[in-house]
């Protein structure tokens, strides 16, 4: 099979950039939230824990981008993103409810 | 990780039935590609949605004033990041119902989450309406 043709995946590989780029936001705050509530050792690893998420949403994008062939639903890729975006909400309520009493 | 992504394959059983014999299985074809394409747009909106959730309580736990109730800051942070999370699992769900009702010829699955989500966005206005107006009026 050839690869999809068409406007239709140049709209699916974009909607996939923004995608990241709201992870990407998702992730600065995780980190912020991490060194405004954190000190010394635990800001450190909270901080690599969003950045690793942010590492995550970018290689999953990336690997979908590039690898945009019809026929098997990209699972992987669907399941792994969620997963990222399930993880940075355990990563923030971990945080608040740990965190120094507001 | 590699089981949760096997079982939300929409397809994995059909596509094994078809290799195993083509003839026997006509209720498995692949999809027009651009319907397929369309259905994942779908959902990354979705999962963009749940993410602008998960980052509007990561902005309340870090941005929020100190509120009249006590701890309502950390109350309104969590439940915004467990809405996002929610929206982002349910994401998965139906992206996966919907690919697999298109392989097999079958209508959408109908959703009542978009209302859910909804209503649930509109309780918050309204929470936060009330607080506000509750801090003036004091």
């Amino acid at each position: 099979m050839t690869a999809p043709a068409g406007l239709a995946a140049e709209r699916t590989r974009l909607a996939w950039r923004r995608t990241a780029l709201g992870g990407t936001a998702v992730a600065l705050l995780a980190a912020r939230l991490a060194i405004t509530n954190a000190d010394g050792a635990a800001a450190v690893a909270l901080v690599a824990v969003a950045l690793a998420g942010w590492l995550g949403v970018l290689v999953t994008a990336f690997r979908r981008l590039r690898g945009m062939r019809p026929g098997r639903p990209p699972s992987g890729r669907v399941v792994g993103l969620a997963a990222l975006a399930v993880g940075f909400a355990a990563l923030g309520a971990a945080q608040v409810l740990l965190g120094r009493p507001g | 990780m590699r089981r949760l992504i096997r079982a939300l394959d929409p397809v994995r059983d059909l596509t094994r039935e078809a290799a195993r014999d083509p003839a026997a299985d006509p209720g498995a074809t692949p999809p027009d590609y651009r319907f397929s394409l369309a259905n994942e747009r779908t959902f990354l909106a979705w999962l963009r949605t749940g993410l602008a959730l998960v980052a509007g309580g990561l902005a309340a736990a870090q941005f929020l004033p100190r509120l009249p109730i006590a701890r309502l800051r950390e109350a309104i942070a969590i439940g915004l990041l467990l809405l996002g999370a929610a929206v982002a699992v349910r994401a998965v769900v139906h992206w996966a119902r919907c690919e697999r009702a298109m392989w097999r010829g079958e209508p959408l699955p109908p959703s009542t989450f978009p209302t859910v989500l909804a209503l649930s966005v509109a309780g918050f206005g309204l929470l936060l309406t009330g607080v506000v107006a509750y801090q003036a009026v004091r």
